[in-house]
């Protein structure tokens, strides 16, 4: 653990991406095969948590003398439960053991930390866990602590992107990059063989993985349109993800690099019937059951939050597969050919399995920019978020490249609320209350409507986490209760009704567009007026 | 009427005719020490530790009237009886005791800290009725680790670093001497100083505090010229023009908030130094108990916890002074 805690205390500090993949490539170069390894699962991110949060912040509080509310005011004021924890070890009193005995615990390597430590702390059983928390923290310093804490409870966040960590694999195992990408992207197993499968050429390719996804930017102010250049189709509003089928066998991922074929049966069996040694990169929809339609993404979320996929679900919101791009046929990888080469397949392909689970995001006519914008408005009629504009020349890269993929989402929804509540930020927003909940009218009463946390600059969040202070009604807890005298311009994606808030809406991707200096709190607008703006049931 | 009352002014001792580190111009004015947020221009007398004559001027300008005490000297005021005690904060830092024949004895602890500094007098604990004290860092995730270690880790980090220089983000006055003085004991290599720095860390040296030695930035140089070398600078150069000199400097910041990963990220600093002039938790806690004060005021930083944690787990009268500093948590 020592090991590994220098170099995730080494990330935190570096700014500089070469800096972290120069010391991740020290540490794989370093450290056993197997430590590697599980290094890079876990900067991944692709180890399921062992604890939650809370159930980490209870076996110290039951381990510790301190009491509750001030592990609270801790909590709040480092922004993250597993940082605080190590920083209040000094809290917790001293363990059985001798000073070499916990010398030689924190010295062990991850690997032994991984497959022989963290199964002590089995998920149902909380006497062991505390058992073993307590041993660890007493063996480890703040850092080591806060390393371990973050392997227990999830999410590192050191600003460690997925391609970083593979080029650092490769360059420290001098392999190419690309076997490296495929062979980390998915699921894996952590073990030694990873990288000594890695290093020799022969090793047979994992027959479910997924291609690292090519992403779109954001359509720049300068842009100019080309119509014969561009590929134009529909931005659907699901889950990205590739429908992969090699050696009889279908894969569904996630943009995520989830494998989420188990949350949708409708479409495993008939995509089954895609020859074997096909990839391909589109849209999974819910698709409505009176149009010919995709539903609106609230209905997707409601079928993946079900734990239990009866049939009348599946038919309530059945799911459907918009093909966007042919990455693999027959076995061979398509990447380095042309958009239009690949799409051209691509229409050859869904044409002859002709499933109707199956259809292809539609390419679409524009003369001008004039038109170009005529269809992005048109597009939340047809239930999409905005356009994609794609380089027919392009071949399909690896992460976000700019100047290959734009998306081009229509305007989004605007709304003028008060800010009614706030709380303390985690990561570089400790400390700050820089969470908020912004609340609309309901006659004469104030409703909470959505939270926002971004769209602010450092300097009106600095003035705003001044005036929070200052305007504080009640506290509850780490929440303030300010006075409704503020009012910011949000926006968001979509708009759905909800059960769970107040409001009874839910937005999507909310987010802070302007402070309203301009307007007092009883001009803000109402939950009318935010129902209004309820996609019309397409 | 207690002896000490909060207005808009400052802490106010009416018995005694005289603020502490007020926030307006008054007639007289003690002063716990030289920080910009303790000792503000415009007051007709001010009255401080001797020790802090030298930078108060320095601050101040030399038209400002200063009146010096020496440490335990006993000075009368209207009704009550004043002396100033070593802080351990700052170079001439005081905690300001008071004493009335009815009131009894208060003690203003100002900004304090127990841990070893070679720049100024160390912290004196003294008995009182009431007790007023900074919490600025009063939360136990601030528990610091011995200075001289963490002054050894930043010269390491110095030195580590050779073909870019480092710039150390430090207060110019107060935290910029007292890692100069540890350094003093590390090398005898110069150590180039921001230029706001200069004027306080002369202050320092004409005080008989023994530094590591410095010298202005090289008016014209490349960058070259800083390959491998030491620079400290206050914070608010981070980012600045000034700052263009230096080709892909190491940065780091060497404050009490440096514990708190968050604050590092947010300040966007590549490392951080846990040094504070500030007591930290088991410093406060420990202070409070030596004052054996039967009623304990908090101001600054986490006052509200601090007073809860005092009488809910201490046992100790305990109070959180009114939200006059709020949001403003003085970096120091």
């Amino acid at each position: 653990m020592k090991r590994f805690a220098a170099l995730y205390r080494a990330l935190d500090g570096a700014t500089a991406t070469s800096e972290k993949v120069s010391l991740l490539e020290a540490y794989v170069r370093e450290v056993s095969r197997a430590d590697a390894a599980w290094a890079v699962y876990l900067l991944l991110d692709k180890k399921k948590s062992a604890l939650s949060s809370g159930a980490l912040r209870q076996r110290f509080l039951e381990a510790s003398a301190m009491p509750e509310w001030l592990f609270e005011e801790c909590r709040g004021h480092v922004g993250d439960t597993a940082e605080t924890v190590a920083l209040l070890l000094h809290a917790l009193p001293r363990s059985d053991g001798t000073d070499e005995s916990r010398e030689a615990l924190a010295a062990l390597p991850l690997s032994t930390w991984m497959e022989d430590e963290l199964p002590r702390c089995p998920r149902d059983d909380v006497d062991k866990q505390r058992a073993a928390l307590v041993r660890w923290w007493s063996a480890l310093s703040p850092w080591e602590a806060l390393a371990l804490n973050k392997v227990l409870t999830g999410a590192f966040r050191v600003g460690v992107s997925g391609g970083l960590v593979q080029r650092a694999v490769a360059s420290a195992l001098g392999v190419e990059l690309s076997r490296v990408q495929r062979a980390l992207t998915g699921d894996f197993a952590p073990s030694a063989a990873l990288l000594t499968d890695l290093e020799s050429s022969t090793a047979a390719a994992d027959d479910s993985k997924p291609y690292p996804f090519l992403l779109a930017h954001p359509l720049e102010d300068d842009f100019v349109f080309d119509p014969a250049r561009w590929q134009l189709e529909y931005k659907w509003d699901g889950i990205r993800g590739q429908v992969i089928k090699r050696a009889g066998q279908l894969f569904l991922w996630s943009r995520g690099e989830e494998l989420v074929t188990p949350s949708f049966p409708d479409l495993r069996e008939p995509l089954s019937s895609l020859p074997d040694g096909t990839a391909i990169d589109g849209e999974i929809l819910a698709w409505s059951t009176t149009d010919d339609a995709p539903a609106p993404f609230a209905t997707l979320q409601t079928r993946l939050q079900r734990k239990n996929l009866t049939p009348a679900v599946l038919r309530g919101a059945p799911a459907r597969v918009v093909a966007y791009d042919l990455l693999e046929l027959g076995g061979e990888d398509l990447r380095e050919r042309p958009l239009a080469e690949r799409r051209a397949a691509l229409e050859k392909l869904v044409t002859d399995v002709a499933l109707p689970v199956l259809s292809i995001s539609a390419v679409l006519e524009a003369k001008s920019r004039e038109e170009l914008e005529a269809l992005r408005e048109a597009a939340h009629e047809r239930g999409a978020e905005g356009l994609m504009l794609k380089d027919r020349e392009s071949v399909y890269g690896i992460g976000r490249k700019r100047g290959v993929w734009w998306k081009h989402k229509r305007e989004p929804m605007t709304v003028d609320a008060v800010l009614v509540y706030a709380q303390a930020g985690s990561g570089r927003r400790a400390n700050l209350f820089t969470d908020y909940t912004f609340a609309l009218w309901k006659g004469d009463e104030l409703v909470s409507f959505a939270k926002a946390y971004s769209g602010l600059s450092d300097e009106e969040l600095a003035e705003l986490d001044k005036w929070i202070r200052k305007n504080t009604r009640e506290k509850h807890g780490p929440v303030r209760v300010v006075e409704p005298e503020l009012v910011f311009e949000l926006a968001f994606e979509g708009i759905a009704k909800s059960a769970r808030h107040k409001s009874g809406l839910a937005v999507r991707f909310p987010r802070i567009l302007r402070w309203r200096r301009d307007k007092p709190a009883r001009e803000a607008d109402s939950v009318t007026l935010a129902e209004a703006l309820l996609n019309p049931p397409k | 009427m207690a002896l000490i009352d909060v207005t808009p002014e400052g802490l106010r001792c009416a018995l005694g005719g005289f603020y502490v580190d007020p926030a307006a111009s008054v007639d007289r004015a003690i002063l716990t020490h030289a920080h910009a947020d303790h000792a503000r221009p415009g007051s007709v007398e001010y009255v401080c530790a001797q020790s802090s004559l030298e930078v108060l001027r320095a601050r101040l300008g030399d038209d400002a009237k200063l009146v010096g005490l020496e440490y335990g000297e006993r000075r009368r005021f209207g009704d009550v009886t004043v002396s100033l005690h070593p802080a351990g904060h700052v170079l001439g830092s005081a905690q300001v005791r008071i004493e009335h024949e009815r009131e009894g004895v208060w003690v203003i602890s100002g900004d304090y800290k127990r841990d070893p500094d070679p720049t100024c007098a160390p912290f004196e604990p003294l008995a009182c009725d009431t007790f007023i004290t900074e919490a600025t860092f009063a939360l136990p995730v601030y528990v610091w680790t011995d200075p001289r270690v963490v002054a050894k880790e930043l010269f390491d980090c110095w030195r580590s670093e050779r073909t870019h220089a480092t710039l150390v983000f430090c207060y110019a006055f107060g935290k910029a001497q007292r890692i100069l003085a540890h350094l003093a004991e590390l090398t005898d290599e110069p150590v180039f100083l921001h230029g706001a720095m200069e004027r306080l860390t002369d202050a320092y040296r004409r005080a008989g505090v023994s530094l590591a030695k410095t010298s202005p930035l090289p008016e014209s140089a490349s960058h070259k010229d800083y390959a491998g070398r030491l620079v400290l600078c206050p914070p608010s150069a981070n980012r600045s023009p000034w700052m263009k000199r230096f080709k892909s400097p190491q940065t780091a910041f060497a404050s009490g908030w440096m514990a708190v990963r968050g604050q590092k990220t947010r300040r966007g600093y590549e490392r951080g130094f846990v040094l504070s002039d500030h007591a930290d938790w088991p410093s406060l806690v420990k202070t409070v108990e030596e004052t054996r004060a039967k009623r304990v005021l908090v101001t600054h930083g986490s006052s509200d916890a601090f007073a809860r944690y005092l009488r809910e787990s201490r046992g100790i009268d305990a109070a959180p002074l009114g939200h006059l500093y709020e949001g403003d948590e003085g970096d120091t």
